[in-house]
C-alpha cells in the first residue's frame, strides 16, 4: 500500500500502529472525515483523527467561537460534540469505510470519565487508536488542567491504557513551564505516543468594542503563527522520551512535516491548514513522495530526528 | 452534494461604489450547481495573513459557467480581493450550504439591507425564471443612493418592481425597509426571504411572526471553513442549542432561532 505514489515508502510505525505515511489531520479539524470527502481522497492520508468525544454530549461555547489573528487564528469552541453513545451509533459508521486508520480523540472532567469513554470504544469496529485530549480541566482539582500537572497527566493516561486494547496517544498542551515533563510522566502512565502541540492559550480585544473578540475572552491559538514554538517542544519532547512523537502546530506543506521530522517527529498532524485547504493533507503527501523520490531515500523514516547539529 | 475547490478566473471587476465591489468568476462546475442563498469561501491573496477564507453568497449566476459575489471592503481581506484584476485567480470552495426553500404557489418577498441584497439578487433571477406567473416582491435598503442604486438596476433588469429605503434619505424611503413592508398590503401566503444585517432580520423575525407569515433568514456568522468542521459559525436554536449556519443554513426559518431583540 505505502509504495502505491511513485514507489517512495512513506510509511511509519505509532506504537505498533503502522500507517502508511506520517501525515494524519488534527482532531477538530477535520469533523467526522466525510465532510472532506468532496476534497480529498481520505485513503491516501497516513490516518484521521476525529473531533474530541467526550462522555455526555457537549453544545459548546456561546459565539463568538473564533477570530483571525495574525497568521492564525484562535477558537473557543467549548469541545461542542455529540457525545460517546452518539458518536458510536452515528459517526462510525462512514468512518469505518475509510481504509485509513481512524483515531479517536476524546476528553473528559474526570479521570473516570475518561476512563469510561475508553471502555465504551473497546471493540467498536474501526477505532485504530485512541489520542487522549488532556488539555482539558480536572473539575475533581479545581479546575487545574489535567496536562499542565505530572501526576495528574500520568493517571489519566494510566486509566485510559488500562482498558484500552488499542494505542493510546496523549496529546500534550503547550500551556506548560516544561513540557518534557508531562511528555515523561505520560510515558511512564504507560502512553504508546504523544502527540503536541495542541494550542497555545491566547487572546484578541476589538478595540472598536472595547470587548474580548471571543465570547470565551480567551481561547486556543493555531494556525502557521505557532509553528516555532511546535517545532521547538517537539523537538525537547523528542529528546526525552523514547515513545514516537507526534508534531502538530502550523504545519501545512510537505516541507513543514519534514521539519518536524528531522525535529525528531514519527508523524504529524495537519490541523488549521485543513480550513483553508480542504487538500492540505492529500498534496502533503504527494510532496513527501516527491521528496523521497528525489533525495533517493530508502524510506522517509531517515528523516526522523535527523537533524544537523554541528 | 457537490462541491468544489477550485482556482476561478476573475472574468469582470466592477466597482460598484465608492467601497462595493462585485467580482464575476468563472467556474462551471459551482455555478452549474449553485442555488440562491448559498456561498462560496474566498482566499484572498496567496498568503498566510489573512489565513482564513472569507464567506461570500452567490449573487447572481449566468450561462451554468459564471458566478458574481459582492462585498463592501471593510478589513483586510476584502481589501486585498478589491485590488485583484481581471484575469486573475481566487481560490473558491463551493457552493456551499442550503439555500432558500422555494414554492411557486407563495407570494416570495425579496427583503434585503445593504450587502445581504446579494444573495437575493441571484433568488430574484431564480424566481422570475421558475415561477414567471408570479414575480416576487423586492424591498430593498441600504445606507445611501450610491450603495443601493446600482443593485436596484440589476433587479428593475429582471422586470421586478423594486421598493427602496435609505438610511440618509438619498433613494426611496427615509428610513428602514420594515416600514416599507408595513405600508404594502401581504397576503397570508407571503413568504418573506431575508438577508441583512442582525438587527434588520430580528426585526423582520418579529414582523412576520405578529402577521403569522413565513420567514426565512440567511446568517452571517464568524467561520472558518465553511464545510461543517470548524463549528465556529453558531447561531442560537430553538432546535437543539446551537445550529451551524454553513451547514445547518446559512438559511433558516426564523421561527427555527434565538432573538437577541434590544
Amino acid at each position: 500500500m505505502e509504495s502505491e505514489i511513485s514507489g517512495a515508502d512513506l510509511s511509519v510505525s505509532i506504537g505498533g500502529l503502522r500507517l502508511k505515511n506520517p501525515v494524519m489531520t488534527a482532531s477538530g479539524t477535520f469533523g467526522y472525515a466525510k465532510e472532506f470527502e468532496p476534497y480529498v481522497n481520505l485513503h491516501r492520508l497516513g490516518a484521521v483523527v476525529v473531533k474530541g468525544i467526550s462522555l455526555e454530549p457537549r453544545a459548546g461555547n456561546p459565539p463568538p467561537r473564533i477570530v483571525e489573528t495574525s497568521c492564525g487564528m484562535l477558537n473557543a469552541i467549548g469541545l461542542e460534540n455529540v457525545g460517546v453513545d452518539r458518536f458510536i451509533s452515528e459517526k462510525m459508521e462512514s468512518l469505518q469505510a475509510v481504509t485509513v486508520p481512524v483515531v479517536v480523540n476524546i476528553l473528559g472532567d474526570t479521570v473516570n470519565e475518561y476512563r469510561e469513554i475508553a471502555e465504551r470504544l473497546v471493540d467498536v469496529e474501526g477505532v485504530a487508536a485512541i489520542e487522549v485530549n488532556i488539555s482539558c480541566p480536572n473539575v475533581k482539582k479545581g479546575g487545574v488542567a489535567f496536562g499542565t500537572v505530572p501526576e495528574m497527566a500520568a493517571a489519566v493516561t494510566a486509566a485510559v491504557k488500562k482498558v484500552s486494547s488499542v494505542p493510546v496517544i496523549v496529546k500534550l498542551s503547550p500551556n506548560v513551564t516544561d513540557v518534557t515533563n508531562i511528555a515523561r510522566a505520560v510515558e511512564d502512565g504507560g502512553a504508546d505516543a504523544v502527540s503536541l502541540i495542541n494550542t497555545l492559550i491566547g487572546m484578541a480585544v476589538d478595540l472598536r468594542s472595547r470587548r474580548p473578540a471571543l465570547a470565551n475572552v480567551i481561547g486556543g491559538l493555531s494556525g502557521p503563527a505557532i509553528k516555532p514554538v511546535a517545532l521547538r517542544m517537539v523537538y525537547q519532547v523528542a529528546q526525552t522520551v523514547s515513545i514516537p512523537v507526534i508534531g502538530i502546530g502550523g504545519i501545512e506543506t510537505a516541507e513543514d512535516v519534514l521539519e518536524f521530522m528531522l525535529a525528531g517527529a514519527t508523524a504529524v498532524q495537519i490541523g488549521t491548514a485543513n480550513f483553508v485547504n480542504p487538500r492540505a493533507s492529500e498534496e502533503a503527501v504527494e510532496g513527501l513522495a516527491r521528496y523521497v523520490t528525489e533525495q533517493k531515500l530508502i524510506s522517509i523514516r531517515e528523516m526522523i530526528g535527523a537533524l544537523v547539529l554541528s | 452534494m457537490s462541491q468544489f475547490q477550485e482556482k476561478t478566473q476573475i472574468i469582470r471587476f466592477e466597482q460598484l461604489s465608492s467601497d462595493i465591489v462585485r467580482l464575476t468568476l468563472d467556474s462551471p462546475d459551482i455555478a452549474s450547481r449553485a442555488k440562491p442563498g448559498q456561498f462560496v469561501m474566498v482566499k484572498a491573496g496567496e498568503g498566510r495573513d489573512p489565513l482564513l477564507r472569507r464567506p461570500f453568497s452567490i449573487s447572481q449566476t449566468s450561462n451554468e459557467r459564471h458566478f458574481q459575489i459582492l462585498f463592501k471592503v471593510v478589513g483586510s481581506g476584502t481589501s486585498i480581493l478589491a485590488h485583484y484584476r481581471v484575469g486573475e485567480y481566487l481560490s473558491v470552495l463551493g457552493p456551499l450550504g442550503n439555500g432558500y426553500q422555494v414554492d411557486c404557489d407563495d407570494d416570495n418577498c425579496l427583503v434585503g439591507g445593504g450587502m445581504g441584497i446579494a444573495p437575493l439578487l441571484f433568488l430574484g433571477k431564480w424566481l422570475v425564471r421558475v415561477c414567471p406567473q408570479n414575480p416576487p416582491l423586492v424591498v430593498i435598503g441600504a445606507r445611501t443612493a450610491a450603495e443601493l442604486s446600482p443593485l436596484v438596476k440589476d433587479f428593475e433588469e429582471l422586470g421586478l418592481r423594486v421598493h427602496t429605503a435609505t438610511d440618509d434619505g438619498s433613494l426611496g424611503h427615509h428610513g428602514f425597509v420594515i416600514d416599507v413592508l408595513k405600508t404594502i398590503n401581504l397576503g397570508s401566503s407571503s413568504r418573506m426571504h431575508v438577508c441583512g444585517p442582525y438587527p434588520m432580520m430580528a426585526a423582520m423575525h418579529l414582523f412576520c411572526k405578529e402577521r403569522g407569515l413565513s420567514c426565512q433568514v440567511s446568517m452571517e456568522t464568524h467561520m472558518a471553513c465553511g464545510m461543517g468542521a470548524c463549528l465556529g459559525c453558531i447561531v442560537p436554536s430553538r432546535k437543539g442549542v446551537y445550529a451551524h449556519a454553513c451547514s445547518d443554513g446559512p438559511v433558516f426559518d426564523a421561527k427555527e432561532l434565538v432573538w437577541k431583540v434590544k
